[in-house]
């Protein structure tokens, strides 16, 4: 009884989350890489690119709240993703028509890419802040639990309870089907083909007759929807804040690196990498070993490996150390 | 002389600028803008060494920074006695302990062949260094931050002169870019971006979370100055005198005596923080001007050419037998260095320590568009770089301000739209600087002053 009720504790505070926040993370890792794969940049205006996206979200779900139109037990926000990914794409292409394009187009190197990016950032953030302020909003509506700790308590007759969010559960839902449609597209179909043709060689897939536009074009709708989906998302998880999505850049750049940047696959896998390993290393373990220890050994201290103010300097030192060791990321991605 | 006119040009609308700002606003702002123009420019002298001198790129200009502003918190601070005590003896235990790690494991890095066996050595001694650091310094950390929570709950500094701290947070900034350039350096263009940027965050949650270091997120304010305190000055009678001098005219227009009085009192309130500042601004201007001429010397001499035939060609510059690696670390230890002797002056200059400020926002990205706006590559350009955008940075608002209320005349007080513009007036700054930085991007890639290199 007391080994099941220290695994309920475990699952209940860190796989669940763990779970939950990489997935959120996995969806921009694989936004930053499907960039730097293809269109071979480091974009630094992603957080605030998730951002822009659910701002739609937010003031969409709003404007249906005042209509009456609701989603029954679910979020209304997940009504409004149709539109929020289409003013996202919109949006996205319009940049890369007047910003990027001239320097994809002058064959620039990189850096001047990234560099080119830090003003988007700069306008999108403006843009973001001028629209809807950098206040905190929440807009979760609908059904908040799925099992809430007593019900399970009662169901199980254990004494610890299980509490499952309805976002927990919709964030692994939707990016479980938005990650196997984005996979299947990529490898099943011409169009996927010829994006990774094009991401592998440049010059061959051009002389291949794939068209540069079209590719650019399709991925930053792709790009467009894993943004929006993964900032709503989280969103929806947590809160909305413009400067907390600007700062979620850091972990999603350390996921993608860590998976391998330009590889997909290494993205998605890196973003629950990052999570476990910050949420593992931060939680204090005592009410798990309370179940499992005999009373006399009994731990008196917290067993926190490391304070939760170091959240994210943990993801930051997996990097480092991943950099260090094996820099091209745990699953092969682009030679650095 | 004529292949300096359009730096003299530049120079000219920058300063009549700030003197605009001076006559409309007060000239209590336009020194303090001037200050932060100047502290920006050092910064942005730092990153253009290692941008536009070796094309290294470092995003990590806030933890430099932030590595700064701790220097002169551990210089300056008097120490506190009762902290010393009780858990002072513990502290310094686990910094010998640190120190003891890292040369065992250089030790065993050199001597000990690759091998399994070298592996877990090193692990085992990072595991058990960490144990007893965390058994010694745990229960001293905690004492330590129980003494007078409120006031100290920390170890304090050294009781130093402040100006030594300058040179203190150059030194730290380098020793933080002597590690960040072994790990980093072989990396990438973009990746060393994104390395460097994530351990600045790492160094700067450190600072905010060890709280017995410097206080973390509970500030440390009231640090010593370089200048004299608004207060003294407006007790002290020379003080006093001068500005009577100063404003004779205007004084003697008033004919009532306690009018004049209270005039004057407002007179030296208003010129003693313009004293304060002023004094700042000579001592900053100084370090300018010293930087500068080491800057230009260096850029200018056969060193200055070896560093740009790296950035322009690696290969070539190898094979002429110049070691690139051991000369990207030494220009990234050199820039950073610099940093932090802004981050330093920084402190200094605001006279309190709040880790919770650095945000790469303000402190990376903001420097980088001062480096490309500015010209890459020219110390001029990178000086000139750091006054006009912090000029926009801080000027944004109150411009924004002025064309919202133009456009926006017709509309009624009430207006809702109008209401909400006027809120969101400070975040035109993002998009005036956002805009500026794709602007030049786009039509003056090299810069306002590009890079000039004088063929010898």
């Amino acid at each position: 009884m007391d080994f099941i009720n220290a695994l309920i504790v475990l699952l209940n505070y860190t796989v669940i989350p763990a779970l939950t926040y990489g997935s959120q993370l996995a969806l921009g890792a694989i936004f930053v890489t499907l960039i730097y794969g293809i269109l071979r940049f480091a974009n630094f205006a992603t957080g605030d690119m998730m951002s822009f996206g659910t701002m739609f979200a937010v003031l969409l779900t709003y404007y249906f709240q005042s209509k009456g139109i609701s989603f029954g037990f679910l979020p209304t926000a997940l009504l409004t993703i149709p539109f929020a990914v289409a003013m996202m794409i919109f949006y996205m292409l319009l940049i890369d028509k007047t910003v990027f394009s001239y320097y994809r187009i002058k064959k620039s190197p990189p850096v001047q890419l990234a560099m080119v990016s830090l003003g988007v950032m700069f306008v999108t953030q403006a843009i973001i802040r001028i629209i809807i302020g950098p206040t905190d909003r929440r807009f979760l509506d609908g059904e908040k639990f799925i099992l809430k700790a007593t019900e399970f308590k009662e169901m199980t007759g254990l004494s610890e309870g299980l509490t499952i969010k309805s976002t927990q559960v919709i964030t692994l839902v939707v990016t479980v089907v938005v990650v196997s449609i984005m996979f299947w597209f990529l490898n099943k179909t011409k169009t996927g083909t010829s994006m990774r043709a094009y991401s592998d060689n440049e010059d061959l897939a051009l002389l291949s007759g794939i068209d540069p536009k079209r590719v650019v074009m399709i991925t930053w709708i792709i790009a467009g929807i894993l943004a929006t989906i993964g900032g709503i998302l989280y969103g929806l998880d947590k809160s909305y804040r413009p400067f907390v999505y600007f700062n979620n850049m850091l972990p999603i750049f350390a996921a993608a690196i860590v998976g391998g940047i330009g590889n997909p696959y290494g993205a998605f896998f890196g973003g629950y990498v990052i999570a476990f390993a910050e949420i593992f290393l931060t939680y204090a373990y005592k009410r798990f070993f309370v179940y499992l220890l005999p009373e006399s050994l009994e731990p008196n201290s917290l067993m926190q490996l490391l304070s939760t103010d170091y959240k994210f300097a943990i993801s930051f030192s997996i990097l480092v150390v991943v950099l260090l060791f094996r820099p091209s990321g745990i699953f092969e991605g682009k030679k650095i | 002389m004529r292949q300096y006119s359009n730096v003299i040009a530049a120079y000219s609308i920058m300063l009549i600028l700030i003197i605009l700002v001076g006559v409309f606003q007060s000239w209590s702002i336009a020194l303090s803008i001037f200050n932060y123009c100047m502290i920006s420019a050092v910064m942005t002298m730092g990153a253009n060494i290692q941008w536009g001198y070796a094309g290294l790129i470092n995003f990590g200009i806030m933890g430099y920074t932030a590595l700064g502003g701790l220097a002169v918190v551990l210089v300056s601070v008097a120490p506190v006695p009762e902290a010393w005590s009780v858990g002072g003896l513990n502290m310094m235990t686990s910094l010998a302990i640190i120190i003891g790690m890292i040369f065992s494991i250089r030790y065993i890095l050199k001597k000990i062949q690759k091998s399994k066996k070298k592996t877990y050595l090193i692990a085992a001694i990072i595991f058990i260094g960490l144990i007893l650091i965390k058994l010694i310094s745990g229960p001293a950390i905690e004492k330590i931050e129980a003494v007078e929570p409120a006031k100290f709950g920390f170890l304090g500094g050294l009781g130093m002169p402040v100006l030594f701290s300058w040179i203190v947070g150059g030194f730290f900034a380098a020793g933080l870019a002597f590690v960040v350039g072994k790990v980093a350096l072989g990396l990438r263009a973009d990746y060393l971006a994104i390395a460097t940027l994530l351990i600045a965050e790492i160094v700067v949650s450190i600072i905010k979370h060890e709280d017995w270091l410097a206080r973390g997120v509970k500030n440390v304010i009231g640090l010593k100055r370089p200048a004299p305190y608004e207060i003294d000055l407006q007790t002290s009678p020379w003080f006093i005198n001068l500005v009577e001098k100063f404003h004779s005219t205007k004084l003697a227009a008033i004919n009532s005596i306690s009018e004049k009085q209270d005039l004057l009192n407002q007179l030296v309130i208003d010129a003693s923080s313009i004293y304060v500042k002023l004094c700042f601004a000579g001592l900053f201007l100084v370090v300018v001007i010293i930087l500068l001429i080491i800057t230009q010397k260096a850029l200018y001499s056969p060193w200055g050419r070896m560093m740009r035939a790296i950035r322009d060609n690696e290969e070539a510059a190898s094979a002429m037998g110049k070691n690139i690696v051991k000369q990207h670390l030494f220009i990234f230890i050199l820039g950073s260095a610099i940093v932090g002797i802004a981050g330093a002056m920084m402190v200094t200059n605001d006279g309190l320590f709040t880790p919770g400020s650095y945000r790469p926002m303000r402190y990376t990205f903001v420097i980088w568009v001062m480096v490309i706006v500015g010209g890459t590559g020219n110390n001029f350009g990178a000086i000139l770089g750091g006054f006009v955008v912090w000029f926009l940075w801080v000027q944004a608002a109150p411009m924004a301000l002025f064309v919202i209320n133009l456009f926006t005349a017709h509309l009624p007080e009430t207006n809702e739209l109008r209401i909400h513009l006027i809120e969101s007036a400070p975040y035109f700054r993002f998009l005036l600087v956002g805009i500026g930085l794709l602007v030049i991007m786009r039509f003056r890639p090299q810069g306002i002053l590009p890079e000039k290199i004088i063929k010898q």
